[in-house]
């Protein structure tokens, strides 16, 4: 591991002075939420010196609202904090399916979705599920807040859109009406502790006769970065989500894909693969509205 | 000749001796051991497949503050050409060069220096500073390519062994190995029913979690003491005399706990180069690999090319098979075709057969014993051709390998007649087993085969001391792997006829005890083992003697009886027998502390033979496959320790079923390993595996005390089949290579459907 210096600041204006100043000066600062993909970082590749902000210490990062219209989810709440709180996993089944697929127990004591995010994985489980349940990043920086979609956030393999001096406050959903449900699957060869080789996260909102009137499709590991699929989105809505529909859907999803070839999987399994994950997942979303 | 006799301590499960500091962290591994004043070795490795090198200057990093040595090639001793003995068998010559690239480098991850310094960062700052210039040379990365007579050579030294004359060019193709009986021309015109077959499987690593470490501390006078991980500190010892041009007497070595080997662990890779580091420092220095240099620098088993044809009679009767077998050697010869071949048909009687084995060069580690080294590749070709046959002759495969089915005088395809073996008992408790037609789930699919390993004796020492108690100490010098210090103390216990806590088992240091083989080969129970027995014998003479001169009666007239000495009937009646705490607590009466010893060549280790049922379940849209169950059947001769035998066949099961299923090392165009990491190189986790069903079968060795056979490679052999034969009957295609990878089976699939 290379030198660093820590600071942890106590308050968000602290942290974006902290950022700002290292900025102005040329100097790599860099977020520290879980910790679970940076230290494992620092331990390899990337050694270079820097100064490591920690955000763990900042009320508005470790907030977590369930209001009427909308929720907030700060982006230092750990994943295994998400999973205890039953309204959450009540309105986003799939985004907290997600959530828990994370490594580990241990893991997921530390890790954060604005961690899974901001570090920008093609493979990164949480993206595509927060994609489908319409998430908004809340980014704070010297010149004020701005919030941004998911499916904008990421602009490659491992980079995102935040500037030198701002950082991610934490993630605003919608709050699902009724009908409406989530749900995520990702194909790893083994049962646990593996990397997606596709991931699919879908959300669809049923009317009362069982018709579909809104969806949105998130797909994770088949391109540089997860993607928001509108495509199989159109081939849900206005259907009962019957086989046909989930079909189309699915292979909107493989269209859309753009995979490489790679010690996880070929190009042709991976396109494949995410089209099966997202009628399956579609399927399991459709159930779970049923009940909503 | 061991009978179905009641033994008192043979056969139960006690907790193992060594079980609570291992499970609390306390028990000291490779990595644990700290001394005063150490420093940490790091070995510079090289970042092409093949290359020359031109130059190594290493006199930035010598200058660097906090460095204390540096060697290269260049400081080893020219090394002779040799055999070394025992599984981690080779050339001395081409050990040494693995260990420290000479003039060449030949894959990557080759290490071609080595620094050590006041830290690991400093040690690593160093690494960096050290220049070597390569001429880079093409990879020969697989088989096909080696072989072909227009291959670019690995070694341009190498002339194929064991041809009826030297050929005139260098080949990568290092040895070259025959077998056979009868006519096989014949044979396949007798046959109403061929298959044929081409398997291949990519190299697959041991996995052990503890990764190579240690330390080695060498004094003004050149003597060095080791304290490493390994699976036999006297081969270590050996080894690095060798390498070191070093008299044996100056070497030390200290066994650590072992966190797993596999055979993996029976080769020097960090020792030698600690001791010249450490004597160059005149300080300890430790050095640990990491994970991603155990994978691209330490043994795996050899990738393979395996093509078998069998023919059979409509009744099953197998006519004719042959084999063509090509093993990745890495880039030293020593793959382990020999045992491939002489496995591939080793459980079957068969009139004709005819084998071809051919070592071949790549730039590659140099592959190091797995676990049955050579025979699961083998057999796994073997056995899923018997499927097939089975399946085109409408038999059920456990009959057609019954109807075909060495037993004992069956003379083996490797040359002796077999003593009682228990293929036969494992086949019909196969087909007695619940596991074998309980009812599958829709879509599911059942696979069996059958696995083999020799196994081998090699020489043990063994002592045996009373303590002044009663008590048994007994000294060994086999690094515990799978439990074997609790079945020492077992067979004491039996032998001595005293309870099994009163017994404890240590292994001596490469000083504090006999020379001792590896643990490996599947010997330790047996051969060890028999060396414990031998000593134990040897103690109960000495308590009869004493017992006789204390009673006045001759030693015959003693006897042996539940841990005790008592008078032969009709002799001297009225004496109380005497117990060992009692002739202990007399000792220095009846002439001083009681010591027994034994030290022998074990001759007669007897073969195991196995089979495996394995159930699983495909997604055939995804290509994933579950196993729902695993059943593992094997003849274990006599379990001492029931559940660690079982604990050797659920392992063997675990570690079979992620080589079929997962594991691969994937290399790109220019030799490097992708998946030098156990995130991409993918073991079992738990959660993938089912519980694996055993069952014991016990056809006693003739030349054990006890009846024990080794146990701990044959479970490796026959899983790979198992479950490819299991993946075929559920989706009815059959996929030839491993891994049965998600990728893979999925392009099976598809190309089956279109
Ligand atoms: C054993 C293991 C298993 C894993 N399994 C999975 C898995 O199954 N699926 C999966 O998707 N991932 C997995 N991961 C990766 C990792 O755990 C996740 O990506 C996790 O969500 C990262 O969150 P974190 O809070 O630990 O991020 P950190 O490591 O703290 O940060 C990650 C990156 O994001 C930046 N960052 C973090 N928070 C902010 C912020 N608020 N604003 C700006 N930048 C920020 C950091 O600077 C860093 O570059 C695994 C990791 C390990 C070690």
């Amino acid at each position: 591991m290379g030198a660093f210096g820590y600071v942890a600041p106590g308050s968000l204006d602290e942290a974006l002075t902290v950022l700002s100043e290292h900025a102005s000066l040329g100097k790599r600062a860099q977020v520290l939420a879980g910790g679970t993909d940076l230290l494992v970082q620092m331990r390899g590749l990337d050694r270079e010196p820097r100064t490591i902000v920690d955000i763990k210490k900042l009320a508005e990062t470790n907030r977590v609202d369930i209001g009427a219209q909308e929720v907030f989810i700060g982006a230092a709440v750990p994943s295994a904090v998400l999973n205890e709180n039953q309204a959450l996993v009540d309105l986003y089944p799939g985004l907290l399916e997600a959530a828990d697929l994370i490594g580990s127990t241990q893991i997921q004591g530390r890790a954060t979705l604005g961690g899974n995010l901001c570090n920008a994985s093609p493979a990164g489980d949480s993206i595509p599920a927060m994609i489908a349940a319409g998430a908004v990043c809340v980014i704070a920086g010297s010149g004020g807040t701005r919030e941004l979609p998911v499916e904008d956030f990421v602009t490659g393999v491992g980079t995102n859109a935040l500037g030198a001096d701002e950082f991610l406050v934490g993630l605003k959903l919608p709050a699902p009406g009724p009908g409406t449900a989530d749900a995520y699957l990702r194909f790893i060869p083994r049962t646990e502790m593996d990397i997606a080789v596709a991931g699919c996260g879908v959300s669809v909102t049923l009317d009362g006769s069982g018709k579909c009137t809104a969806a949105r499709v998130g797909i994770g590991a088949v391109a540089p970065r997860a993607l928001l699929v509108p495509a199989a989105a159109e081939a849900l809505i206005g259907s009962t989500l019957d086989d046909a529909a989930l079909q189309a859907a699915g292979e909107a999803c493989s269209a859309a894909a753009s995979p490489i070839t790679d010690k996880r999987g070929t190009d042709v399994y991976r396109r494949k693969v995410v089209g099966v994950l997202c009628r399956r997942a579609a399927a399991i979303a459709r159930d779970r509205a049923r009940q909503a | 000749m061991a009978e179905a006799v009641d033994y008192k301590v043979i056969g139960t499960s006690p907790i193992r001796p060594d079980g609570v500091d291992k499970v609390t962290g306390r028990a000291q591994y490779g990595a644990d051991l700290n001394l005063p004043n150490m420093i940490y070795g790091r070995v510079l490795r090289s970042p092409h497949a093949h290359a020359r090198i031109k130059r190594i200057d290493t006199s930035r990093a010598e200058a660097m503050k906090g460095v204390y040595s540096v060697v290269s090639g260049k400081d080893f001793p020219e090394a002779e050409h040799g055999e070394i003995g025992g599984e981690g068998g080779g050339d001395i010559s081409d050990l040494a060069k693995n260990i420290m690239a000479r003039d060449k480098v030949l894959y990557h991850g080759h290490p071609v220096a080595a620094v050590a310094a006041r830290s690991q960062r400093v040690a690593e700052e160093a690494l960096a500073a050290i220049e070597v210039e390569y001429e880079v040379l093409t990879p020969v990365l697989d088989l096909d390519t080696a072989m072909a007579s227009d291959a670019p050579l690995v070694d341009e030294n190498c002339y194929t062994k064991n041809l009826p004359e030297k050929p005139d060019k260098p080949s990568n193709i290092a040895a070259v190995m025959q077998l056979g009986r009868g006519d096989v021309d014949q044979g396949f015109e007798q046959a109403d029913v061929i298959v044929e077959g081409e398997y291949r499987i990519p190299a697959a690593h041991q996995g052990y979690i503890e990764p190579h470490a240690c330390i080695a501390n060498t004094n003004e006078s050149g003597q060095s003491t080791v304290w490493c991980c390994t699976q036999g500190h006297f081969e270590f010892r050996a080894m690095t005399a060798k390498v070191l041009n070093m008299n044996v007497a100056d070497l030390k070595f200290v066994a650590s706990e072992i966190g797993g080997g596999f055979g993996g662990k029976t080769v020097v890779y960090l020792e030698p180069v600690a001791v010249l580091l450490s004597r160059k420092a005149h300080r300890p220095v430790k050095m640990m690999m990491t994970r991603e240099e155990v994978f691209r620098a330490t043994g795996p088993a050899s990738g393979t090319h395996i093509k078998v044809k069998v023919g059979a009679r409509k009744d099953g009767t197998i006519t004719a098979a042959t084999a063509w077998m090509a093993y990745e050697a890495g880039a030293f010869a020593g793959a382990p075709m020999g045992p491939g071949a002489m496995s591939v048909f080793a459980p079957y009687d068969l009139e004709n057969f005819k084998v071809e084995a051919f070592d071949v060069l790549v730039n590659k580690p140099k592959v190091a014993a797995y676990r049955a080294p050579g025979a699961p590749q083998s057999m796994h070709a073997m056995e899923c051709a018997l499927d097939e046959l089975a399946r085109k002759l409408g038999m059920d495969p456990i009959d057609l390998r019954l109807k075909n089915a060495a037993d004992e005088g069956t003379q083996a395809p490797y040359g002796p007649k077999f003593p009682a073996i228990g293929l036969k008992a494992c086949l019909n408790a196969a087909k007695n087993h619940p596991n074998y037609t309980k009812p599958l789930p829709e879509g599911a699919g059942r696979g069996i085969a059958v696995g083999f390993w020799f196994n081998v004796g090699m020489q043990s020492s063994a002592e045996v001391h009373i303590n002044e108690n009663g008590t048994v100490t007994v000294v060994e010098g086999n690094p515990d792997i799978g439990g074997s210090r609790a079945s020492m103390c077992l067979m004491a216990a039996e032998t001595l006829g005293v309870p099994y806590e009163q017994v404890r088992a240590i292994i001596g240091d490469t000083e504090s005890t006999g020379f001792s083989n590896v643990t490996g080969g599947s010997r330790t129970t047996f051969a060890t083992g028999m060396a414990v027995v031998r000593a134990c014998e040897d103690i109960i003479a000495q308590c009869r003697a004493r017992a006789a001169a204390t009673w006045g009666v001759d030693e015959d007239q003693v006897l042996w009886e539940d841990g005790q000495a008592t008078p032969a009937p009709g002799v001297n009646a009225d004496v109380k027998p005497l117990s060992l705490a009692d002739i202990a607590a007399n000792a220095a009466k009846t002439g001083g502390p009681l010591l027994g010893r034994a030290s022998l060549n074990a001759q007669g280790a007897g073969a195991s033979f196995s089979v495996n049922i394995a159930d699983v379940q495909v997604d055939r849209e995804t290509g994933k496959v579950d196993v729902l169950g695993f059943t593992a059947i094997q003849d274990a001769g006599r379990a001492i320790h029931k559940a660690y035998v079982e604990g050797q066949m659920q392992g063997g099961a675990a570690q079979g079923l992620g080589w079929a299923l997962n594991e691969e090392y994937i290399y790109d165009a220019n030799g490097v390993m992708q998946n030098a990491g156990f995130l991409d190189y993918r073991i079992p986790v738990a959660s993938d595996l089912p519980m694996i069903d055993c069952e014991i079968v016990e056809v006693p060795n003739p030349s054990h005390p006890y009846g024990v056979r080794g146990v701990g490679e044959t479970p490796i052999v026959a899983p790979l089949a198992a479950t490819a034969n299991a993946v075929r009957d559920a989706v009815g295609i059959r996929i030839h290579d491993l891994p049965l990878s998600p990728p893979r089976i999925v392009a099976a699939i598809d190309a089956a459907g279109s």
